[in-house]
């Protein structure tokens, strides 16, 4: 685990689209600028697109239908959907999906596979629709949000994921400096860093607000 | 449901004595998740006070991992599940 050092905390005085969030009516609020809920906005999508993948079948349950029809896209489309459902036993290969939907036995892999199964669906769909409620509440213009606090919570693991998934790219671990000084200025992630400890000081903030 | 506790005697049941143990719900130590999320997580999820909390999230940033819940597995699987909704790095094992 880890938390925000204190040289993230903006001065008291520094204007308040970069002050995270507060306390606000059982929720809390913040004020981001474009650029920012931009940021946010892309990260939240390429998550949700992630998760949401080709695992979020309209019917997983359907037993498998007749032949289908090579001309027929939507038949395909379930058919695949019911191919990954069924890969879905297997720890996923991308290491960002592996990290976001993890086994739930260290050394049993029926058992992982069996809860999988059984639980996978629901926890793909969860984070999606945490990323939407991001993505409904938060204007691509920015501005000063307010969230009840069922969206703050919706946030606060939509913000989570974020930070894993980049985490998984950054190659984080416990030591940050470590982790900073192995990707040099001219890496492609180096621009990830900055973000990366942004969204950990705005989600701190985001959890001290709803306490 | 809670599970019998392990003093109590129950000599009709040895051959099924494995399943009264208890489960357990693990949470891992990641280098991702911060700290006071982790706390937070662990005071909405299973209502344990602030203390409680904290010292659970500090036993899993200094000793890798800890448990956090125990009982019937079904329940530790659920757990797990809402863990992994949060984020947070869980598995479930027999507490033997």
């Amino acid at each position: 685990m880890t938390s925000t050092g204190c040289e993230l905390r903006p001065e008291a005085d520094v204007e308040d689209d970069v002050a995270g969030f507060r306390a606000s009516g059982g929720g809390a609020t913040a004020r981001f600028a474009a650029a920012q809920a931009a940021i946010i906005r892309s990260l939240v999508s390429q998550v949700a697109e992630l998760v949401g993948g080709e695992s979020m079948p309209p019917a997983p349950a359907e037993p498998p239908g007749p032949a289908p029809d090579a001309s027929d896209q939507a038949t395909l489309q379930a058919m695949a959907a019911q191919f990954s459902v069924a890969e879905a036993a297997e720890l996923p290969d991308d290491p960002i999906l592996a990290r976001l939907l993890p086994d739930a036995y260290a050394d049993d892999v029926k058992a992982s596979g069996e809860f999988r199964r059984y639980t996978e669906i629901g926890l793909r769909s969860g984070k999606v629709a945490a990323a939407q409620t991001v993505l409904d509440t938060l204007p691509a213009s920015g501005g000063r949000i307010r969230l009840s606090a069922t969206d703050a919570q919706a946030w606060l693991r939509a913000l989570n994921d974020v930070r894993l998934s980049l985490g998984v790219i950054l190659g984080v671990t416990d030591d940050f400096d470590d982790t900073v000084r192995s990707i040099g200025a001219d890496d492609p992630r180096a621009a990830y860093i900055g973000v990366y400890q942004w969204l950990a000081y705005l989600q701190e903030s985001l959890v001290e607000a709803l306490l | 449901m809670s599970v019998a506790p392990a003093q109590v005697q129950r000599p009709d049941l040895d051959q099924d004595a494995d399943l009264d143990l208890p489960w357990v719900t693990i949470v891992w130590n990641d280098p991702v998740n911060l700290m006071v999320y982790v706390t937070y997580v662990f005071r909405t999820v299973f209502g344990y006070g602030k203390p409680k909390a904290e010292k659970l999230m500090l036993d899993v940033h200094h000793k890798g991992r800890a448990v956090v819940s125990s009982g019937a597995r079904e329940a530790m699987e659920r757990d797990a599940e809402t863990l992994h909704g949060y984020g947070l790095w869980a598995t479930v094992s027999h507490d033997s």
